[in-house]
């Protein structure tokens, strides 16, 4: 299967949201680089505002992801409740 | 293929010889001496002989290969445009048929200092 | 009092559509061709604009929203960067030339994107693909800007940042990136969108920003990896917008499978050949190295790569077709690129060396197949002709290809002892080439790249006449400071005299 991934800056707001992703997607291998985060996940991953919002203890909007995104692969798809990236077949 | 566009599209080349002041671009290369990272763009006169283009241009940008004094020019096999040729080095550039942008390649067996085998 | 009622917040599809598709309207009194007349020369069909939907549903009131706070982190840096002496915290002054590089060559490189993008957006067809081509536009300028703006602090420093503006046009190193984009630019709508959108951005971005930009935070450059990664988060969206054109353009019409087929053919090649720069950067100019050019590409080349054309297979999309030539170059290209610009650096506005010892011992454990045996025997007569007093320039100039404008340096995909010669007589007059694949490229359109301005033989040429001189004058080049060897450059000397200073009292 394919691996699909998200790549985020590391700082201080995407610590949180680094976790939350772990916590959803059991599978992610996360790996952690010079100044950035990279999470593999074979197939698919999601990124779910509820559970980033449980981890911040604010009200989060998932277009914020926006600023602290480095790169992703995959198709994606973003609603107000999940950003999902998956790769068909 | 001509280039998708709406109207009838004509290209002009850059560097045709008549934009080189009455010389022209000649290339050339030794095979297997990549010390040299490409081949030599030299820009001379069409009525140079062959063996002033050797013994002047050539030779000298070669010098810095240790295979550089090695060479028997006597023995040398000659390539234009990637075919076997056979240069005669009293003659000029342009009576050996060497056009614009030609391509030569020359190779010495046996010479391969720092080349892998 | 009236109880104020919360007004219920619109959710993002809804905002979506109002403030893209919404703001469309039908033509009344042109018709659609005269008022898009670019969106059908090329042969591709749509059908229905509506199809296309941006999958980040990104809209222009928080677009703003997020990039002035993307603006605000970047000063932020830029300016304790440029406060606190940031330069003096750089692993090694040699890393400049890495910096110089992705200034003279790549970000006039954005510049030229975002009119690529300002062009395009306004001639599609479909509001939502406008939109989306208009803020990457926008994007693509704010790139070229803070990658000027962040290394404008070195300039205070050190040599050879000067004169990147006008380098971009002169420099033969640079024309390579320039060509790039003016092929890109100069072709159809759609053409463009697979240029730069697909291919360039998906296919090819990563290996630019990602292991080069976290390598400029192991080498201390937080100016650097700031722009990297804030231009990146704009990236992840241009990758998606790329992805999606292209199969919006596959979904419309079985017609259009080919002629995109061409395209990814001729871009990925073309891509390749202008990130051949970036391996000579990663393998050799960093100090640290967080991967090797050969790591990165079979993270982002092969395993990306592979999953994006496996993605694309269900719609009879192939893997480009000069993917295995690409595969067989890996690890070969940043050799053969440095030793060329070693060879070449009288005519370079930067720095290069022969590698240390240790950094060839690292070469040769992350190149274990090619290094030693290719390309270590001739660092090592380099370094031997270094010692005897005779570094070695060749001012033989070089051989450039018609297509890439690359200096012919590539060996045979399965020969590494062979330069690799094509040639092609068109019309009279002969075209060389570095590969099979810019061979193909020319001959699906020669009438195009017979045009190309190739720098070296304009060298012999009006005005400059062969004259090395007054060509160094015309490219701003300061032959002693900008160009030469590293060891005993000014560059050298002043970072290390003012690094001491940071770190001592005397």
């Amino acid at each position: 299967m394919s691996t699909v991934f998200i790549a985020l800056q590391a700082n201080e707001e995407t610590r949180p949201i680094i976790e939350a992703i772990q916590l959803d997607n059991p599978q992610a291998v996360v790996e952690r680089q010079p100044a950035m985060v990279k999470i593999n996940a074979p197939g698919r991953l999601i990124v779910r505002k509820a559970t980033i919002e449980e981890q911040i203890g604010r009200a989060y909007d998932l277009q914020e992801l926006q600023i602290n995104l480095i790169t992703l692969s995959g198709n994606v798809d973003e609603d107000d409740e999940a950003l999902t990236l998956h790769w068909n077949a | 293929m001509p280039v998708a566009a709406l109207k009838e599209y004509i290209g002009v080349p850059r560097d045709s010889v008549d934009k080189f002041l009455g010389q022209q671009l000649v290339y050339v290369s030794r095979d297997h001496h990549l010390l040299f990272a490409s081949a030599f763009l030299t820009c001379v006169p069409p009525q140079m002989k062959f063996r002033e283009f050797v013994e002047g241009p050539l030779k000298t940008l070669i010098q810095p290969d240790p295979d550089a004094e090695k060479v028997d020019w006597t023995k040398v096999q000659w390539l234009k445009s990637n075919q076997p040729w056979q240069p005669q080095f009293n003659l000029s550039l342009k009576e050996n048929g060497i056009e614009h942008k030609d391509q030569i390649r020359f190779q010495t067996p046996g010479l391969n200092t720092l080349s892998a085998a | 009092m009236e109880t104020k009622v919360a007004k219920k917040k619109l959710g993002l599809k809804d905002r979506y559509k109002l403030l893209t598709r919404d703001l469309g309207w039908e033509p009344s009194y042109h018709t659609k061709d005269e008022v898009f007349p670019y969106v059908k020369y090329e042969g591709i069909k749509i059908h229905d604009w509506e199809k296309w939907e941006d999958p980040f549903r990104l809209t222009m009131d928080a677009y703003w929203k997020y990039q002035a706070e993307k603006e605000r982190k970047f000063y932020a840096i830029i300016d304790a960067h440029t406060q606190n002496n940031g330069h003096l915290n750089l692993t090694d002054a040699r890393y400049l030339s890495a910096l110089k590089l992705f200034l003279q060559a790549i970000s006039p490189g954005e510049y030229a994107a975002g009119k690529g993008f300002a062009r395009v957006g306004r001639e599609f067809g479909g509001v939502g693909t406008q939109v989306a081509c208009q803020m990457q536009a926008l994007d693509e300028i704010r790139h070229a800007q803070t990658q000027i703006h962040a290394m404008s602090n070195y300039n205070r420093y050190y040599n050879g940042f000067h004169s990147f503006a006008d380098q971009r046009d002169r420099m033969w190193y640079t024309s390579v990136p320039r060509s790039f984009f003016d092929d890109a630019m100069s072709a159809g709508p759609f053409e463009f969108m697979i240029a730069i959108g697909f291919s360039f951005e998906y296919v090819l971005t990563n290996l630019l920003f990602v292991p080069f930009m976290s390598g400029a935070a192991y080498n201390g450059d937080m100016a650097t990896v700031t722009f990297g990664f804030s231009a990146q988060s704009d990236e992840a969206r241009h990758m998606t917008l790329g992805l999606e054109c292209i199969k919006f353009m596959l979904e419309q019409d079985p017609a259009n499978t080919p002629i995109v087929q061409a395209w990814i053919d001729k871009w990925f090649w073309r891509g390749f050949r202008v990130l051949g720069l970036v391996s000579a950067m990663m393998d050799y100019m960093l100090p640290k190295r967080v991967m090797s050019w050969r790591e990165a590409w079979n993270i982002y080349g092969v395993e990306n790569g592979g999953a994006l054309f496996t993605d694309l297979a269900r719609y009879g999309i192939r893997i480009p077709k000069h993917w295995d030539d690409a595969e067989k170059a890996v690890d070969h290209m940043s050799h053969q690129f440095m030793l060329a610009l070693y060879q070449w650096n009288f005519g370079t506005c930067f720095h290069t060396w022969i590698p240390p010892e240790p950094d060839m011992e690292w070469l040769s454990s992350k190149y274990p197949n090619t290094f030693d045996k290719y390309y270590r025997p001739r660092w090592e007569h380099l370094k031997k002709l270094a010692k005897e007093g005779k570094p070695f320039k060749n001012f033989g100039l070089a051989k450039l290809c018609q297509t890439c404008q690359l200096p012919i340096i590539f060996t045979e995909p399965d020969d590494p002892t062979m330069s690799c010669h094509r040639e092609v007589d068109y019309k009279g007059n002969k075209y060389h080439f570095c590969s099979d694949g810019c061979q193909h490229i020319f001959e699906n359109e020669p009438e195009k790249y017979v045009q190309a301005w190739l720098p070296m033989p304009a060298l012999f040429q009006e005005p400059l006449k062969g004259d090395l001189g007054a060509w160094m004058n015309w490219t701003s080049l300061i032959d002693g400071k900008d160009n030469g060897d590293y060891v005993g450059s000014q560059d050298e000397r002043n970072f290390q005299q003012w690094r001491g200073l940071a770190t001592t009292n005397t």
